[in-house]
C-alpha cells in the first residue's frame, strides 16, 4: 500500500445496455475517466464505460446524457 | 455488464427522476431505454424537466400535454398526468386543462415543427393571453420524426428533403424566431432561450426549466424555455458534432438569454372562478325541475310531426322553429331543430325542419313536411310541391297564389305580418304564423307553449307583444276555418 493514492471523491455507474453510444458523456468528462468500450453492447453500440478510478462527482457526464438512467453518480459524504 | 463496486463510502446524487416510469412502453427490447436516437436532444430535455419536477415536488400536480412528433413520446416517460393532443394544438388543449384545474401544473413540451409552424397561432394567443402555462419548446430547426422537411426555424442555406437547394429567403421566407416574437407580446411572465450545446449550455437550460415552472406555480403567467437541440440523426451528424453544431451555429442564429422576465413585478394572477357544483348546473342553465308531461305523448301514441318554416333572413324563421322544439321537449316529445340558412343577417333566405316525435328522430331532415309555414312566396312555391297529402299549408299573404294550389293539404292564407303590424310591430308576424300553426294542428297545450314563449323570449316587451301577436294569429286561423269554404284549396 502507498500513502501516496488520494482517494476518489466520486463514482459513476453507467447501465451499458441503456447506453446508446453516444459520446456526449466523454466529451463532457473533465477528469477524461470514461471511454467508449472496444466491444458492442446488445443494441450493436460501444457503451460507455468508467475507468472505476478518477471520478470527481461533479455530475457533468449525468447532465450530458440523454438517456434518463443510464449514468447513475455518486460522491462521497461530505 | 462489469462489476459495479460503488465504494461505500458514497451516495447516489445523480440519479433517474423518480417522476419517470421505470420501463417504458412499446420498446420490446429494452424497455429501459428512450425511443430516442442515439445523442437527442430530447433525452437531455426530458430529463431536465423531470428532475425539476422531482426537485419542486410537483409531480402529484403534473400534467404534460404531448404534442406531435418526437416530443410525442413523453407519454411513455412521464409518471405524471398526461393528454395527448393534435399537431400544434398544445398550448390550446394546456389552455383548458389548467382553466379546469387551476392547481394543476401543466406542461406543453412541443418540438419546433409542432409549434412554430401548425401551431403557430395556438402559442402566440396562449402567450398573448398571459395563460399561467408552461411550455417547453425543443427546437432543432427541422422536422425530425417525419424525415427532414424544412420547419419554420430552418436556417437560410439549409437544405431539407423540401429544401433540397438550401433555404431560400424569398421562397421560403425567414427563419421564424418564436421566443422574440413572442416575448414582444404583453403577456408572456417569462421567456428564455437556452441550448444543448454542452454541459455548461445544459445546467443553464435545467436552470431556466426551473424557473419556468417556479413561475407557473406561482400563478404569474405564461412561461416558455426554447432549447436549442441537435438533431443527429436529420442533421446527419455524429452526436459530438451536432452538439458543437448547436453550441457555434445555432447560438449564433438565435440568441441565448432571457427574451422577457415580468416575474419581479407580475402579480400573482387572479385564481379562476371554481366551477359550479353539478347539482346547481340545472338551475343556472334554467331547466324546469319537474318532469315534462310526457303522458299525453305516450297516450296518443305515434305523433310524428315534420314542419317545414321557410321565409327570408330577418323574418323571425329559426325563432319560430326553436320554439315549436322548445315546447315540444317541455311536453316529452322527442324534438329536432335544423336550421339552414345563408350567411346574411337578413334578407337571405332562412328555413329550418323541426320534427316532434313521440319516438326518437332517425334524421331531423324533414324533406316532406306534414306542415309548411311559408313566410313568403319563394318558399311556398319551392317547397309546397314537396308537402305530404293531408297536410297543411300557412303562407304569408292574402290569397294563395292559384298556379301554387294543391287540392290534396289544406291551404290557410294570412297576412302574418300586417297582422301583427297592427297589434304594434310588424316582427311579430312568425308568432302570428305560430299562433296560426297552433290553431290549424293543435299539437301541443296553450300553456306549454307559453311556457317555452317565457324561457326564451328573454325580454319582458318582446314577450308580451309576442303573447298578444300568438292570440291574433288563433283567432284569425279560427276565423279562417269556420268560413265557408268558397276555393277547394280550404279543404
Amino acid at each position: 500500500m502507498t500513502a501516496a493514492v488520494k482517494e476518489d471523491k466520486g463514482y459513476i455507474v453507467i447501465n451499458e445496455d441503456e447506453c446508446k453510444g453516444c459520446g456526449l458523456c466523454i466529451e463532457a468528462c473533465v477528469q477524461k475517466v470514461i471511454r467508449a468500450a472496444p466491444y458492442l453492447n446488445r443494441y450493436g453500440y460501444h457503451p460507455a464505460v468508467y475507468d472505476g478510478r478518477g471520478c470527481n462527482g461533479c455530475g457533468l457526464c449525468f447532465y450530458a446524457c440523454p438517456e434518463p438512467g443510464a449514468i447513475t453518480v455518486y460522491k462521497a459524504a461530505a | 455488464m462489469p462489476e459495479i463496486a460503488v465504494p461505500a463510502h458514497m451516495k447516489p446524487i445523480h440519479a433517474k427522476a423518480e417522476c419517470l416510469y421505470d420501463t417504458y412502453f412499446r420498446k420490446g427490447e429494452n424497455p429501459h431505454q428512450t425511443h430516442y436516437c442515439p445523442g437527442c436532444g430530447h433525452g437531455v430535455a426530458l430529463k431536465l424537466l423531470a428532475e425539476a419536477i422531482d426537485e419542486l415536488g410537483i409531480a402529484d400536480r403534473v400534467i404534460v400535454v404531448s404534442p406531435v412528433g418526437c416530443s410525442v413520446f413523453l407519454y411513455y416517460y412521464f409518471d405524471t398526468g398526461n393528454v395527448q393532443v393534435a399537431h400544434g394544438r398544445a398550448p390550446a388543449a394546456a389552455t383548458g386543462l389548467k382553466r379546469a384545474n387551476p392547481e394543476a401544473i401543466v406542461i406543453a413540451y412541443q418540438g419546433d415543427g409542432d409549434l412554430a409552424a401548425i401551431g403557430s397561432a395556438e402559442i402566440l394567443h396562449a402567450a398573448n393571453r398571459g395563460e399561467p402555462i408552461t411550455c417547453i419548446f425543443v427546437n432543432n430547426a427541422i422536422y425530425g420524426m417525419t424525415g427532414g422537411q424544412m420547419a419554420p426555424t430552418t436556417p437560410l442555406g439549409g437544405r431539407t428533403t423540401t429544401t433540397p437547394f438550401g433555404r431560400a429567403a424569398h421562397n421560403d421566407g425567414y427563419p421564424l424566431h418564436v421566443s422574440e416574437v413572442l416575448a414582444a407580446l404583453d403577456g408572456p411572465a417569462y421567456i428564455e432561450r437556452v441550448a444543448l450545446g454542452n454541459v455548461k449550455q445544459i445546467l443553464g437550460a435545467r436552470r431556466a426549466i426551473r424557473k419556468a415552472l417556479e413561475t407557473q406555480m406561482k400563478g404569474l403567467g405564461f412561461s416558455l424555455v426554447e432549447v436549442l437541440s441537435p438533431c443527429p440523426t436529420i442533421w446527419k451528424m455524429d452526436p459530438v458534432e451536432a452538439q458543437r453544431r448547436v453550441r457555434e451555429e445555432m447560438t449564433k442564429l438565435y440568441p441565448l438569454g432571457v427574451k422577457c422576465d415580468r416575474t419581479a413585478e407580475r402579480q400573482p394572477l387572479p385564481a379562476p372562478a371554481p366551477a359550479p357544483p353539478l347539482e346547481e348546473l340545472p338551475r343556472i342553465l334554467q331547466i324546469p325541475e319537474e318532469e315534462p308531461a310526457a303522458a299525453w305523448a305516450k297516450a296518443e301514441g305515434a305523433v310524428d310531426c315534420r314542419i317545414r318554416v321557410a321565409g327570408f333572413g330577418g323574418q323571425g324563421v329559426l325563432l319560430l322553429g326553436q320554439l315549436l322544439a322548445e315546447a315540444g321537449m317541455d311536453y316529452g316529445l322527442e324534438v329536432s331543430w335544423l336550421p339552414s340558412y345563408g350567411p346574411e343577417m337578413r334578407s337571405g333566405t332562412s328555413n329550418c325542419h323541426v320534427r316532434l316525435s313521440s319516438k326518437p328522430i332517425d334524421s331531423p331532415l324533414v324533406s316532406q313536411p306534414h306542415v309548411l309555414i311559408a313566410l313568403n312566396e319563394p318558399s311556398l312555391r319551392k317547397f309546397v310541391g314537396a308537402v305530404q297529402p293531408g297536410g297543411v299549408v300557412l303562407y304569408n299573404g292574402t290569397e294563395i297564389p292559384a298556379d301554387a294550389r294543391r287540392g290534396d293539404v289544406a291551404m290557410y292564407a294570412l297576412p302574418f305580418f300586417e297582422i301583427a303590424d297592427r297589434e304594434g310591430s310588424a316582427k311579430a308576424g312568425n308568432l302570428v304564423a305560430l299562433g296560426a300553426l297552433l290553431e290549424a294542428v293543435p299539437l301541443l297545450p296553450a300553456e306549454v307553449v307559453d311556457r317555452a314563449m317565457a324561457r326564451v323570449i328573454r325580454s319582458e316587451k318582446w314577450l308580451e307583444l309576442d303573447r298578444r301577436a300568438l292570440k291574433r294569429g288563433r283567432e284569425a286561423l279560427r276565423a279562417l276555418k269556420n268560413e265557408p269554404a268558397k276555393e277547394p284549396c280550404h279543404a
